[in-house]
């Protein structure tokens, strides 16, 4: 929202700062970004049996217009690296990524020339969810996690690089 | 007569000395051949009504650098894994390329699977089809430079940071 | 004056519609597509240089991660691999155990395929419905392995554990809710009248061209030929077992459809005669030396353990010689080829990949057909991007 330019350093907000951030954290819409093996079960994770639409996350936007949560889920090759990063600067602020599976959090089984050994070399990550790949209960509690870490952003007060309050 | 026996009867026959040895490990039909020969040896088991292969299954490469009796034969192996839907018979012909020519001639004149799978033998192991109508990278970006499965192409492994080694990681070569 | 009359199009590697990061570079003339040119790449893993640096042993978890949809197929094929190069023989239980495990396979294949597909041309709810279905098969998976997708349970010389007591239970269970569930995927989709539209004579290709692009699997046969590798050369005990091969007439993708639904019917017979004829016996073969000694004796008697020690260190040395072993798997003919140099580790593993080789063909079959028509086709080749990576 563009009101967080305007309000300046020396104003604290208490109860906007819940009530937006009680929106953004129960209406993230994830960008569909599965690349291997863990986008299986990030879609075992959005089919009935474990839903994920329980938390927000009904639709998942193919445009990264519209998006406002990466899950990089599956490993990143050396080809794919530079299209990842633009994806992630195409989102527009604020953003967050999860980093779903071992390949992604720090390449995982495959230490060799083609995989980026851990996606956080490239893009800032939020939350990493381990496992290879991780059942959907994991994924659920890493987006839980995600949420509780929502909760603490601020709207006034000095921003990062990434658009969001710090401090 | 078994297939075994007519698909060596065939090749011997018409290209005599271009078959350099047969083998039969795990039941297995390999017949070691001379690289020249390779697109007429196959057309003529295209052609062949009775035999009926028409079906490539597969074309794959080794490299035996570090092994020193394989290299003498020439560094690099060619398979060729034909299959006949008709008899159900499958069966491999094997060349052999020299380190510092690694040059054979194309199959996709006769076969279309054929071109995909001589590129990514290009890419990932850097032996040249000759007459392949685009013979560029498949898998690898473009940025790499080197045939990553040759032997002498590093893993690139990368040691974990521990606590002990925070420092800058050094690579590993394998 | 000059004008351009060919719009070059990205259909980039981000894209709900195409199965994982796969590019196409599409020219286009209107609707009209005249060049399609596939890019791949983008899922590059080097799985089989790095399986050239372990042991045989250990090296089997890698083959989990190429086609990620079916896992225990290409354990299976690796498996088989290895042991014709060691020339071992595996119990008559192993060969009915595997063979039951592979048909489920099939069938968790299938159905993500349908959902996929179906997805693609509009249908949303098939996803839906086919994911709640690959839960029991999964639970099958969990209860065996340990794991819910990449299971590591077929092992060289055997299976990893014993089978779980109530797996005759749950795959029963299978065989006799299945059947309905697949009575209403058909009611949804065979009959109706988009479906149709969307599939029938789009993505054509004849048994000749077939054959010549060295395609496999329901590809092949859903133009006419009858080649299925379990029946043509049969491996792990598949000629004890009695089941018809479907095979489509035109080469359509609605042929292609109808074909891979029979196919699942046909898994659930052959899965009820495992079930059924189930022998008795060890879950592993008995070769000291190469195949790990169960567990159970590890922990009690002195020359098994040594054996898994040596095993798991240095692993055991392989006869000079280079074996292929292709299975049926379900996107096609899947097949490893392994050199060995007679060292404990592998000199060179090839993986026969059915879905590169069929996506080869994706020129072939949209050129002159319309845009909306790439997204079927690249539905009905059924691809799986690791497997096209490697």
């Amino acid at each position: 929202m563009g009101l967080e330019e305007k309000i300046p350093d020396s104003i604290i907000l208490t109860t906007l700062d819940k009530m937006v951030n009680w929106a953004r954290k129960r209406s993230t819409w994830p960008l569909g970004f599965g690349l291997a093996c863990c986008a299986i079960e990030m879609m075992s994770t959005f089919a009935p049996h474990f839903d994920l639409a329980r938390f927000g996350m009904e639709v998942m936007r193919p445009s990264p217009r519209q998006a406002d949560l990466m899950i990089v889920a599956g490993r990143v090759s050396m080809k794919m690296a530079p299209i990842l990063k633009t994806l992630y600067e195409q989102m527009p602020n604020p953003k967050w990524v999860i980093s779903m599976g071992a390949c992604a959090s720090c390449g995982g089984v495959f230490n060799n020339y083609a995989i980026l050994q851990g996606v956080d070399r490239i893009v800032p990550v939020d939350v990493y969810v381990p496992g290879c790949p991780p059942r959907p209960e994991q994924l659920i509690d890493g987006i839980l996690k995600l949420q509780e870490k929502i909760d603490k952003d601020r709207l006034a007060g000095r921003r990062d690089d990434r658009g969001r309050k710090v401090g | 007569m078994s297939m075994a026996e007519q698909v060596r009867e065939l090749l011997k026959s018409r290209f005599g000395e271009a078959v350099l040895g047969e083998d039969d490990f795990r039941d297995q039909q390999s017949l070691y051949i001379d690289p020249e020969a390779v697109f007429d040896m196959c057309q003529a088991l295209v052609a062949d009504a009775d035999l009926d292969v028409k079906y490539l299954a597969d074309i794959t490469s080794v490299d035996w650098y570090g092994v020193e009796e394989e290299v003498r034969k020439g560094r690099f192996e060619v398979i060729y894994n034909l299959y006949s839907i008709r008899h159900k018979y499958r069966f491999f012909l094997k060349a052999r390329l020299p380190e510092d020519k690694p040059e054979i001639q194309s199959l996709t004149s006769l076969f279309n699977g054929a071109g995909w799978m001589e590129r990514e033998v290009f890419d990932l192991m850097g032996i040249i089809f000759v007459g392949h109508p685009n013979l560029t990278k498949i898998l690898t970006p473009d940025e790499l430079e080197g045939h990553p499965l040759r032997r002498d192409f590093p893993l690139t492994f990368e040691v974990p940071q521990f606590s002990w080694n925070k420092d800058d990681p050094p690579e590993v070569i394998r | 004056m000059a004008q351009q009359k060919t719009l070059e199009i990205n259909m980039g590697p981000q894209h709900p519609s195409t199965h994982g990061v796969l590019r196409v570079k599409l020219e286009l003339d209107g609707e009209t597509v005249v060049k399609a040119e596939p890019v791949v790449g983008y899922l590059h893993t080097g799985i089989e240089k790095t399986m050239e640096s372990k042991l045989y042993y250990k090296a089997l978890p890698c083959t989990d991660r190429m086609d990620y949809l079916s896992p225990m197929s290409n354990n299976l094929a690796y498996c088989l691999a290895v042991e014709k190069l060691m020339d071992i023989e595996v119990p008559e239980k192993v060969k009915w155990a595997r063979v039951c495990l592979a048909e489920l396979t099939r069938l968790n294949s299938h159905l993500v395929w349908l959902g996929t597909h179906a997805l693609d041309l509009g249908a949303m709810s098939m996803l839906l419905y086919t994911f709640r279905e690959r839960e029991q098969i999964i639970d099958i998976y969990e209860a065996c392995g340990g794991q819910r997708m990449m299971t590591s349970y077929i092992r060289i010389g055997g299976l990893a554990h014993e089978l779980p007591r109530d797996f005759d239970k749950r795959v029963r269970e299978i065989i006799k809710t299945f059947p309905e569930k697949m009575h209403d995927y058909e009611d949804l989709l065979t009959l109706n009248q988009i479906f149709i539209n969307r599939t029938k004579d789009v993505a054509v290709i004849s048994a000749e061209d077939a054959i010549n692009w060295s395609l496999s699997g329901p590809m092949l046969r859903g133009s006419g030929v009858k080649h299925d590798i379990r029946k043509a050369n049969p491996y792990s005990g598949y000629e004890n077992f009695d089941f018809e091969i479907p095979v489509g007439e035109k080469g359509d993708a609605y042929d292609r459809y109808k074909q891979r639904l029979e196919e699942m019917r046909q898994s659930l017979r052959i899965c009820q005669q495992a079930i059924d004829g189930m022998p008795e016996g060890p879950y592993r073969a008995h070769v000291p030396g190469v195949v790990l000694p169960p567990k159970e004796d590890v922990l009690h008697k002195m020359e098994s353990m040594i054996f898994h020690f040596k095993i798991i260190t240095e692993g055991f040395t392989s006869p000079r010689g280079q074996v292929y072993q292709a299975i049926e798997a379900p996107k096609g003919e899947l097949g490893f080829f392994i050199s060995s140099d007679g060292t404990n580790r592998p000199n060179r593993v090839r993986v026969r990949p059915p879905s590169f080789i069929n996506l080869a063909s994706l020129p072939a079959l949209v050129e002159g057909r319309l845009l909306a028509d790439v997204v079927c086709a690249i539905g009905t080749i059924d691809i799986v991007l690791g497997e096209v990576d490697r």
